[in-house]
């Protein structure tokens, strides 16, 4: 408000410092990555390492790509995928309503996160043997457990992102004569998404990670199971093979919320 | 206690206590409102009538109600006691068809674009999806932004975006337009090409304007009348005229006219100023 002259946007300026450091950065992970695998290799071939306990990487590598070529893997990622394309949703979406609930009033914000935010730090996996009592040990209590933990920082991240929007924004839609839906999809969501989206990057991370931890707990198959079935029958290249997988997983799906949560910032 | 000052050189019609016009055609018409915060007492009863295509002003020192009678006006807030009418119509809440506000600060969406900001108006107002373009193209027009459609408000000045917030009331194609210091984060150079720019395009749309304001130039420069506020709890210590052709000239700036007008402003509003700066000191003393 303050300047007087239409500048050209700082976004322009501020990219063209950022691009050289960034590009740095990159080339420093990149390093890493490649230091890593090398140490990897290293302890192996020199065989500083039981070879049971930690395979090549050539080994794994192997093992990887007849799992992903020969389709063996498919099942499992079925099962995996499947049980997060329903918890994710269910924490996203309940996570939003009762964030925007919440956000209705200073009141309840007072009453409420603070209740939200302590439950979020009980580590919650101690009802997951309930879990599965209740609703067995098939996908259903992967799916409750992964939207549970999903919930948390999404609803948190809602909360504080539709409880800081400018209250002038408010009051204009409001002199335009919006109505509560308008308000909402064309105010609440737009001002509060850079928030919610670091929120929901969160709660993805974290719904992944308790699906695929309660699959090592009780399953009857996915990812997880897989990896503690052949810890258990002894073939760890199989089981590092896994672990590449997933891995490479929680990468790419970061990778991806995290340029959602880029482009959807307007600051 | 009706005092009536008329200065025949320059047609200042200079009245005490709550001058109520008797027009049957009042376009806004404010009937003994009176409003108070909790225990604060911010305006006392006032009364008054706005016509058609007619530019008035709310002038007073700080906290004097001035913006609290036009959010009145513009639905934004129910009056304690008393109504506005629009259209002899009770304002209850806001009625976008028929008035469009501008805020003090600019209240554009950062996320969305120049037109976007522009036709989300119309959508909340209901107009119809078919015309969205048209209108916001003709606002976009009237304000000299049509080039800068496609840019976010970060990317324009200070002025530019008041423009914008302008096109965006102009767009609603209301018969009034309530503006609360739309100047207020502007320079002063700014502002006074703003206000002449204003000043153009008012008299083009023939429009009722109500403006809130701090500057007695920026008053007298776009008004035909002026209801100058006493310092809190508000009401109206006089209404000064105008009478000047709109477009109002640059050259109406420097004329003399304008600068007795604005003497004359300045006397009204000086001891209400100092009425109301011993007030905020006194509030600070009690509280301390």
């Amino acid at each position: 408000m303050s300047t007087i002259a239409a500048s050209p946007g700082p976004m322009l300026a501020g990219s063209s410092g950022e691009e050289p450091a960034r590009d740095n950065s990159r080339r420093i992970q990149l390093a890493f990555l490649i230091g890593f695998l090398l140490v990897w290799w290293l302890v192996t071939a020199l065989a500083l390492i039981n070879p049971f306990f930690l395979p090549s990487p050539q080994a794994v590598a192997r093992v990887f790509f007849r799992l992903v070529t020969t389709g063996e893997i498919l099942p499992d990622l079925k099962i995996t995928t499947g049980q997060i394309a329903v918890s994710f949703p269910i924490a996203l979406l309940s996570g939003l309503a009762v964030g925007y609930a919440v956000s209705s009033s200073r009141y309840s914000v007072e009453v409420f996160e603070p209740m939200l935010a302590g439950l979020f730090a009980i580590p919650l996996i101690i009802f997951y043997p309930l879990n599965v009592l209740i609703l067995g040990i098939g996908p259903e209590s992967k799916i409750a457990h992964g939207a549970i933990y999903g919930f948390f920082p999404i609803v948190l991240s809602a909360i504080q992102g539709f409880g800081s929007v400018d209250r002038a924004y408010l009051r204009s839609a409001h002199s335009l004569g919006a109505s509560r839906f308008q308000v909402l999809r064309r105010v609440l969501l737009p001002a509060a998404l850079p928030s919610i989206m670091a929120g929901v990057r969160m709660g993805f991370v974290l719904t992944f990670v308790a699906t695929i931890g309660s699959e090592t707990i009780a399953s009857l198959g996915g990812l997880g199971h897989r990896i503690v079935w052949y810890a258990e029958s002894l073939e760890t290249d199989k089981m590092f093979a896994y672990i590449v997988f997933i891995i490479i997983i929680a990468v790419v799906s970061n990778a991806v919320l995290s340029w959602i949560e880029r482009r959807s910032d307007w600051r | 206690m009706k005092m009536t000052v008329l200065d025949t050189e320059t047609n200042i019609e200079r009245m005490a206590g709550t001058p109520v016009l008797s027009s049957a055609d009042a376009l806004i018409r404010v009937d003994g409102v009176r409003h108070a915060f909790g225990a604060v007492e911010a305006i006392q009863k006032i009364s008054l009538d706005i016509r058609p295509g007619e530019m008035v002003s709310f002038i007073g020192p700080s906290g004097c109600g001035k913006s609290t009678l036009l959010n009145i006006i513009g639905g934004l807030l129910n009056p304690t006691e008393g109504t506005a009418y629009v259209d002899g119509q009770a304002i209850e809440k806001p009625l976008p068809k028929k008035m469009a506000y501008i805020f003090q600060e600019s209240v554009l969406f950062p996320w969305s674009t120049v037109l976007e900001n522009v036709k989300v108006a119309m959508e909340f107002q209901g107009a119809p999806r078919s015309e969205w373009n048209r209108r916001a193209e003709d606002a976009l027009k009237l304000v000299g932004l049509t080039d800068f459609a496609d840019s976010y408000p970060r990317q324009l000045s200070g002025g530019m975006k008041q423009r914008v917030a302008l096109a965006r009331a102009l767009c609603l194609e209301t018969d009034i337009i309530l503006m609360d210091e739309p100047f207020a984060a502007l320079d002063e150079q700014t502002r006074l090409v703003f206000g002449e720019e204003l000043s153009r395009l008012l008299a083009r749309t023939k429009k009722s304007i109500i403006l809130v304001t701090h500057s007695l130039a920026e008053a007298v420069l776009l008004s035909d009348r002026i209801f100058v506020f006493s310092a809190r709890p508000g009401m109206i210590k006089a209404t000064l005229e105008v009478q000047e052709q709109h477009p109002r000239d640059p050259s109406f700036l420097t004329s003399e006219k304008f600068n007795k007008l604005r003497n004359e402003l300045y006397d009204l509003l000086r001891e209400e100023v100092l009425k109301a700066m011993e007030q905020q000191s006194g509030m600070r003393g009690a509280k301390a």
